[in-house]
């Protein structure tokens, strides 16, 4: 059986991380399978567990009143569902819901956020691994938005 | 290969006739013209000709058949002017001028041996498809090939049944994606530049060739260079309004080139400086 430490080494994520942070991220973390059709997490709930997704593929949907959900991201093997766990009030802003059957990682972010107020040193090597990934998301959200494949391009 | 010499009036159009024409998408139609007389003009993937309908106007469209087949030049034209209209209205049958081919195109010979990433977007698809067809039918004398293509919604993917086709082939990989979707779509969601990184080529080894809106290109460009891929490897197509098509009204001017006759394919590493410039 594979160990959750190497598990977590071998995704992308963490790839960075020193192995005195690996072992303190290791504590907060578990493995996931998910159905297809089966949902990571809903809108609105608590996000007390974010998810680095191993292999499947993940789709991120929100849902207007009275309309059917619309998709704006999959997420695939490698990458991380979801960032409202890094900021209060700690809540998801969207669903998640596997495309396919999918692995993960889940991590608890409430044990997460401890260690790091704790331990600064893990909170900045934390924040070095998921603001690119945000910083990403911002300019590929703009692209959208953009809608370049529109006539007005 | 070279582009067939001109040996008559570059201003003068040759008569071909409408073929046959499939509607695409909504506002896209590919169409198929045979000339009057004589064999149509061989051509390099990436090169454009200008189409005139009499009595309307001439545009500059890319060529985006098999340059293997001899027979007709194929164009996809979306309808986004009064010119572009008046093509995609003809019908099979009607007759119309085709001055070309011109420009630079792909460059399908230096890329042998190398890796291949083609990055398309929306209609950038259809200046890519001859270099597709080219690279397809020598499949020997290329490493590994990738598509990534990505469009506005499942609904506008350009030539689907073909990418269907060749997501079948075990010796290419095809990933789109989408802007945005409904549920009934189980494929990715996102912008073009997140499939770079799940693409599977050896960076030093590639040549990348990107075709699609000018701010998707940007994008796509930075990304391959963060995944490794040296400038000098990266060709983009770029769009102006062409008018002469060989570089003497000015009206495509970008930078010091002209993008009908020094273009429209360029390389990376020679216009990423004037790429973000507003003015140009």
């Amino acid at each position: 059986m594979e160990s959750l430490e190497r598990i977590l080494k071998e995704h992308p994520f963490f790839a960075s991380f020193p192995p005195e942070h690996l072992q303190l991220v290791t504590g907060c973390a578990r493995n996931h399978r998910f159905k297809a059709g089966e949902y990571l997490f809903h809108e609105g709930e608590q996000a007390d567990e974010f998810f680095l997704v191993r292999d499947g593929k993940v789709a991120l949907e929100i849902c207007a009143p009275g309309k059917a959900p619309i998709v704006f991201e999959t997420v695939a093997g490698g990458n991380v569902a979801g960032s409202s766990w890094l900021v209060p009030p700690y809540r998801w802003m969207f669903d998640a819901r596997a495309l396919e059957p999918a692995r993960a990682i889940g991590i608890d972010a409430a044990c997460l956020r401890r260690k790091s107020e704790a331990d600064p040193s893990l909170g900045y090597v934390l924040m070095k691994s998921i603001l690119p990934i945000l910083v990403e998301r911002l300019q590929a959200a703009r692209l959208q938005i953009l809608d370049v494949y529109g006539r007005g391009h | 290969m070279k582009p067939a010499l001109q040996t008559t009036d570059p201003f003068l159009p040759e008569l071909y006739r409408v073929e046959h024409t499939v509607r695409e998408l909504a506002d896209t139609v590919t169409l198929e013209f045979k000339p009057l007389s004589g064999a149509r003009a061989s051509f390099t993937p990436g090169q454009f000709n200008m189409i005139y309908v009499f009595g309307v106007g001439e545009a500059a469209i890319s060529i985006s058949g098999d340059p293997a087949d001899g027979r007709m030049f194929v164009h996809t034209v979306r309808e986004v002017g009064a010119i572009s209209n008046a093509i995609a209205k003809l019908e099979a049958g009607a007759v119309a001028g085709i001055r070309g081919p011109f420009g630079t195109g792909w460059p399908v010979a230096a890329a042998e041996g190398l890796d291949i990433l083609i990055v398309a977007g929306g209609l950038g698809l259809a200046p890519l498809r001859p270099a597709i067809y080219h690279i397809l039918a020598h499949r020997e004398r290329y490493g590994r090939v990738a598509i990534l293509f990505g469009s506005r919604s499942p609904a506008d993917l350009l030539y689907r049944h073909e990418l269907e086709q060749w997501r079948q082939r075990l010796d290419i990989d095809i990933a789109v994606t989408v802007d945005h979707a409904d549920r009934s779509w189980h494929g990715n969601v996102g912008v073009v530049p997140s499939l770079i990184p799940r693409a599977s080529f050896d960076p030093a080894q590639t040549l990348a060739m990107v075709c699609g809106p000018e701010i998707m290109m940007r994008y796509s460009a930075t990304g391959l260079l963060q995944a490794g891929i040296p400038a000098e490897r990266v060709y983009l197509s770029m769009e102006r309004n062409m008018k002469c098509a060989i570089g003497l009204c000015g009206h495509c001017q970008f930078g010091p080139d002209f993008v009908c006759k020094d273009g429209p394919v360029f390389n990376y590493s020679k216009i990423a400086k004037i790429l973000a410039v507003r003015e140009i």
